[in-house]
């Protein structure tokens, strides 16, 4: 244990812990203004933003020793007994001419940036920066080129921390970007013929402190200041990567990664990040209908909820497939609902889609190939409910022994082509068929009810990613009119009072599933582990034998 | 402002005297004023036959305008920062990467809803480009609502009206061109 003083303010350091000085003093609830520096990333020290005052505490006679330059914070060990003063006049001058001098080439064209409204260089500027601007040099024009197919640079909006190059280099191992020439002449760039293509490219976007990189996907089509960001999680692959969803009046923007140490740490996925069109898609289908007299006819939610049940009960045989896309919650209600009309109804996993393998970062990170957020999930239910695990392949091998009489789908992917005609003709047969999906399919043509659902933004809830960790979302948007989230359609088909609660919903899964049972505290913001859970039964099992 | 503020100077209201609790001579030199202005010059106009005359343009807050640059290119940059100033939420703006090399971002689509709007010039004052301005057109007429919510190629033909008789206020003011 070691003890580190930041402006007066004694911070406790642990013995295993290598902290800097702009995280010993976060501790002591500093700001230390920082541009280059990151904790995912080397140390370069070279925006000069964090320089403090530092010195050294005798242990012996406690006197403090202070050296006469100023230093980078980022650079300099938090060790037992080192003083860091960060509020003194020296530091603030020091400050103000670093912002100076970043801002004496810089175009100034944050009407027309991204960045504006979350740009560090602006923030800083208002911070520490001098109450007017010396140069003599009016707003200009950045020139821009393209780094590859989702980013763009601004080249005079650049500060050099050099974020982007060492995430190229350390996090994704493409080192695609580099500095080249000297001096005042430094700019960003690619190798000729090597363009920024690597899967986690957009990443870099968000690493810039400043507007110089730019999302193509994002580009000028928000204000950041007007979106409202939702903490979610990403439902692109089974990794379950934390994320912001950014949306402004009901339309998602963006999505950003959110940071959790055990799950993705401070990165997302070019797919994972753009892959959230298709909420706004224009051929998602709205307003549920039924099939009577060989047509599709439209109905009201109301009466879907009330002929369901009456219809379902006198099917006989129900089945049901839980898709890896619904949350835990949303699972749990179905099978409430399907098991409250018959106690034997048969349970299946919907189709996991699996494209090409994991893809494993040098540091780590992993883009998995079953790309669904929560199979664990459903298992972990249909494990408890079910007993055994059926496939959807082993539900339509059911379907052809012609006990089940009705069938209840879930969908929820973002395309359609989770089925195909095979699929859609083994349903055939039977008496009922209800399908809840985002867009047309096969399955979706033959059934007796088309019930639109919600993507992943509407949905409120938690998933289970590969490695056990239960973790929660929050709606971001409402579902388009005519569209009802799962978990409001089982809400009111269990006759539940109001509107769908998750917490509710979360709170009587995990009374009633072992497995579950630590979600009933909550879940905190970066997820529960459930392997602990199994531990721990694993050990009152080992001591009751 | 807080009212302990030390540059908050104290007034006490005064106190009234004998022709001031008799209130009869306040009546009659109200009285006066109303006779004079009886046989004064008046002051009403006839509209719309005849037009009031505006103080100072350069100030009058009417009708809105999309001014133009020296090559006839919308000025506005899609900033939105008339958008977010805007207390009554009534300018929607979709932006675009620009056509022209020598500048990035323009607005595809502007629309002001003049019924909506409570013509405070908020969104000129934050205007970093001087690209919206008020003129001083205030007879704003329409037979729908739709009508009244005015478009880029609208707004921009308002100037085309007003360049003449209203130059770019920022330039008569002697700010940047």
């Amino acid at each position: 244990m070691g003890t580190v003083i930041v402006d007066g303010i004694e911070v406790t350091v642990g013995d295993n812990e290598r902290l800097n000085g702009i995280q010993a003093a976060e501790r002591a609830g500093i700001d230390v203004p920082h541009y280059c520096w990151h904790p995912g990333l080397s140390v370069v020290a070279s925006c000069r933003m964090c320089l403090v005052e530092q010195g050294t505490k005798d242990p012996t006679t406690g006197k403090i020793t202070m050296i006469p330059k100023v230093v980078p914070a980022c650079q300099t060990p938090a060790k037992d007994g080192t003083v860091f003063v960060t509020n003194s006049d020296k530091v603030k001058q020091c400050r103000a001419q670093v912002e100076e001098a970043l801002l004496i080439d810089h175009p100034i064209d944050c009407p027309i940036c991204d960045k504006a409204g979350e740009c560090r260089l602006q923030d800083y500027y208002f911070e520490h920066g001098q109450q007017e601007r010396r140069a003599d040099l009016k707003p200009f024009h950045s020139p821009k080129r393209d780094m590859g197919d989702t980013v763009t640079l601004f080249v005079d909006r650049c500060v050099m921390c050099t974020r982007c190059v060492r995430f190229t280099r350390e996090i994704t191992g493409t080192s695609e970007l580099m500095v080249t020439h000297r001096g005042s002449h430094e700019e960003i760039d690619v190798f000729p013929g090597y363009p920024l293509a690597n899967k986690m490219s957009g990443n870099v976007v968000d690493l810039c402190p400043v507007g110089a990189l730019g999302d193509k996907d994002f580009m000028y089509s928000q204000r950041v200041w007007f979106m409202k960001s939702h903490p979610g999680v990403c439902t692109g692959c089974s990794t379950g990567c934390n994320i912001d969803v950014e949306e402004n009046q009901d339309r998602v923007y963006r999505l950003t990664p959110r940071e959790n140490m055990h799950v993705n740490q401070w990165w997302m996925c070019d797919e994972g990040r753009y892959g959230y069109h298709h909420v706004h898609a224009e051929d998602r289908v709205v307003g549920p209908r039924r099939f009577e007299g060989g047509k599709h006819v439209n109905v009201e939610w109301t009466t879907v909820t009330a002929e369901l049940k009456q219809k379902l009960t006198a099917a006989g045989r129900l089945g049901a497939v839980l898709s890896p896309h619904l949350t835990v919650e949303e699972a749990y209600l179905l099978i409430k609902f399907i098991r409250g009309i018959d106690p034997a109804a048969v349970l299946a996993l919907g189709p996991v889609p699996v494209v090409g393998t994991d893809e494993r970062f040098p540091n780590g990170f992993t883009i998995h190939a079953e790309k669904a957020p929560n199979r664990r999930g459903i298992e972990i239910l249909l494990a408890h409910f079910g007993g055994k695990i059926l496939s959807f392949a082993d539900f339509q091998k059911e379907l052809d022994a012609k006990t089940i009489r009705a069938a209840w789908v879930s969908g929820g992917y973002k395309k359609s082509d989770w089925n195909d005609e095979t699929t859609a003709r083994k349903f055939a047969g039977l008496d009922l068929l209800v399908v809840q999906d985002m867009f047309a399919s096969p399955l979706w043509n033959a059934a007796t009810y088309q019930l639109p659902g919600g993507s992943f933004a509407e949905r409120d809830g938690s998933y289970v990613n590969f490695q056990d960790r239960l973790q929660a979302v929050k709606s971001a948007v409402r579902p388009p009119v005519g569209a009802w989230v799962e978990g409001q359609l089982y809400w009111r088909l269990l006759e539940r009072p109001g509107l769908f609660q998750s917490r509710k919903a979360l709170v009587e899964a995990a009374t009633e599933v072992p497995a579950l049972h630590l979600a009933i505290e909550g879940i905190p913001a970066t997820g529960l582990d459930l392997n602990v859970n199994k531990l721990a039964e694993a050990k009152t099992v080992a001591a009751t034998v | 402002m807080k009212t302990d503020d030390p540059s908050v100077r104290w007034i006490d209201e005064p106190k009234l005297g004998l022709t001031g609790k008799m209130y009869l001579p306040a009546i009659i030199q109200g009285l006066a004023v109303t006779t004079k202005h009886l046989f004064g010059p008046k002051m009403t106009v006839s509209f719309p036959e005849q037009r009031p005359e505006i103080g100072n343009p350069l100030i009058y807050r009417g009708v809105h305008r999309l001014n133009k640059d020296e090559q006839g290119r919308v000025k506005c940059v899609a900033c939105f920062l008339c958008a977010t100033a805007c207390p009554a939420h009534c300018i929607d703006i979709i932006a675009a990467p620009s056509p022209w090399p020598d500048r990035d971002k323009y607005c595809e689509s502007f629309t002001i809803d003049e019924l909506r709007c409570i013509f405070c010039g908020m969104c000129e004052e934050a205007c970093p480009v001087d690209a919206v301005e008020l003129t001083s057109m205030f007879d704003l007429t329409g037979r729908s609502r739709e009508e009244m919510i005015f478009d880029k190629e609208k707004l921009l033909s308002v100037y085309d009206q007003t360049k003449d008789a209203e130059p770019m206020k920022s330039r008569v003011m002697g700010a940047s061109p």
